[in-house]
């Protein structure tokens, strides 16, 4: 029998199956993305962008392109997680993990790691997607970028895993997704600044928490934003915390994965 | 003698207010083949769940090898295997990986599982569907995968959730057969059966919960000595036309050539022999009349 455990090897473990399981049906989780974006350069950045002329001093299709790999990053960290998190419980396999020595922090970031993974492995895509579109852009910041892309990444994928512990049906996954998450994400700014809009709609667009995601992004790769980015980096941080204390929280207490 | 198990007054009430566990008590010996019986909804499962973290108690201790689930849990879960009653696995990868993540799962590294899982998969009939997707494989075959990612970090107490469910005859008693094996070996082992035969087969102690209580918790031997009639099947040379009359033995004739007694465990069964011979009646061969652990079970936990 084996008398120690290790936390790493349990981690290493999780992580790399929730990386294979994504990668083996990667006609549904990688290529998506990309022909989805292709199609929005093609008919917003070549096709109209010309017609709406810059934003915020930039052209259309280059203006787009961070929201546009954002849209994705927060759509693909939080489905994986969501899906994959819910596939286990439904299939039953949540019994190897529960029955096994891992704690559950380790469960929770094996999760994470694997929505985190999937995030920054299809914003790369995108941005690859878009150079095709766009050879000439370049990323102002790259360290702002990075660290926005991976707090994002681990803020959506907290989210779903929050969303996958509570499901009890497909249904229930796809939910939030549909109805709350894309229209906000739609709605803060990946198509437009918030300049443009009416007193009114850019007061109550900056009570959406995609904007400020977005607009950090877009400081980080165009170096321009709507919102303070301290403030905007302040929140993720403080999202991402009380998403973890929440999401062990329920692990701890077994809601939705023990009777 | 060291406890495998110790269970003290565990409860469990589920919410809805079904009272699944009323402060049930057992204890099994290291190295023991112990069977949990009882019938559909007495507990059973819930009790293996709290034991495998699957289900949360709501009052009560549970040790294993001394270890408190509540306190080193992660000790106390490295000493145990858990087969569930159901297919808990994905049904989309490969049983090799499905074996070796599990191991991973338990810490140990994946250079250190494989030639463990060859040995586990080739005992148990499966090497040469290492590379096959789980889902593809017949009934048996998962069940055998179920028991190989139990067994794939070498626990000193295996649970089995009625492991031979749905299996057919041969397999089943090829799993006897590995389950004494690795008994054998010094390996607890704790069975739920709704095979009584596979029980009395495999089991030196039995403990038989209803209603969320235990009913008894004995040895085998002793439970199945505390039968007071057995019932023979007796198949006879020659055919009868009536049982005969034989005072202290109840006779019935099933058949023109099958004879079926009821013999008191004080009385011997060479004086119905004798008795029967005086008759002119020649039995050609004798078997038990029915499960004898079954008859016990059905008087024990009838209404």
């Amino acid at each position: 029998m084996n008398k120690n455990f290790s936390v790493s090897i349990a981690l290493w473990t999780l992580t790399v199956k929730e990386i294979r399981r994504f990668l083996r049906i990667w006609i549904q989780t990688l290529v998506p993305p990309a022909v989805t974006m292709s199609l929005y350069f093609v008919i917003f950045g070549s096709l109209i962008g010309p017609r709406i002329g810059s934003m915020d001093g930039f052209d259309y299709i280059q203006f787009m392109i961070p929201g546009l790999i954002m849209l994705s990053v927060i759509t693909n960290s939080y489905n994986n997680v969501v899906s994959s998190f819910y596939s286990v419980k439904f299939q039953k396999s949540i019994e190897e993990l529960l029955i096994s020595p891992m704690p559950n922090w380790v469960i929770l970031l094996g999760f994470v790691l694997g929505g985190v993974s999937r995030g920054v492995l299809i914003g790369f895509i995108v941005f690859c997607v878009s150079l095709i579109f766009y050879p000439e852009f370049t990323v102002v910041n790259p360290a702002l970028t990075i660290l926005v892309l991976l707090l994002t990444s681990i803020l959506f994928s907290l989210m779903g895993f929050i969303n996958a512990v509570f499901a009890d049906s497909f249904d229930d996954i796809s939910i939030i997704p549909t109805f709350i998450l894309t229209p906000l994400i739609y709605l803060g700014g990946v198509f437009y600044s918030i300049n443009i809009l009416p007193d009114m709609w850019r007061t109550i667009s900056m009570a959406n928490p995609m904007l400020y995601v977005v607009n950090t992004f877009r400081e980080g790769m165009l170096g321009v934003s709507d919102v303070s980015i301290p403030f905007a980096l302040g929140m993720i941080f403080a999202f991402i915390g009380i998403l973890t204390g929440s999401c062990l929280y329920l692990l701890n207490k077994g809601t939705g994965i023990r009777q | 003698m060291a406890f495998a198990l110790e269970i003290t007054d565990l409860k469990k009430t589920y919410p809805g207010g079904v009272e699944a566990l009323k402060g049930i008590s057992f204890s099994v010996n290291e190295g023991d083949f112990y069977a949990l019986l009882g019938p559909n909804g007495a507990g059973k499962s819930s009790t293996i769940g709290i034991i495998g973290s699957l289900v949360t108690k709501s009052s009560g201790k549970v040790k294993i090898f001394d270890t408190d689930i509540d306190g080193n849990v992660e000790q106390a879960k490295m000493m145990l295997g858990v087969v569930s009653q159901e297919i808990n696995f994905s049904q989309f990868e490969k049983v090799m990986d499905i074996v070796v993540t599990q191991a991973g799962f338990y810490g140990i590294p994946k250079s250190e599982a494989l030639p463990k899982v060859e040995s586990i998969l080739k005992r148990l009939g499966l090497w040469d569907k290492k590379d096959v997707q789980a889902r593809t494989l017949s009934g048996g075959y998962k069940r055998r995968l179920m028991i190989a990612k139990a067994l794939v970090h070498e626990p000193k107490l295996l649970i089995l959730d009625e492991p031979t469910a749905g299996v057919d005859i041969e397999l089943r008693r090829e799993m006897w057969s590995f389950l004494k094996e690795i008994n054998e070996n010094g390996t607890t082992i704790i069975l739920t059966t709704h095979y009584l035969e596979e029980a009395e087969q495999l089991c030196r102690n039995i403990g038989i919960i209803d209603d969320g209580k235990i009913v008894t918790n004995t040895g085998m031997k002793d439970l199945l000595g505390s039968l007071n009639v057995q019932g023979f099947v007796f198949d006879l040379e020659s055919p009868l036309s009536e049982a005969p009359s034989i005072e202290g033995f109840p006779l019935k004739l099933e058949d023109p050539l099958t004879l079926i007694a009821a013999v008191n465990k004080d009385r011997s069964i060479n004086s119905l022999f004798e008795l029967l011979s005086d008759r002119g009646i020649k039995v050609k061969s004798m078997r038990n009349e029915a499960n004898r652990l079954e008859e016990l079970f059905i008087e024990m936990v009838k209404k």
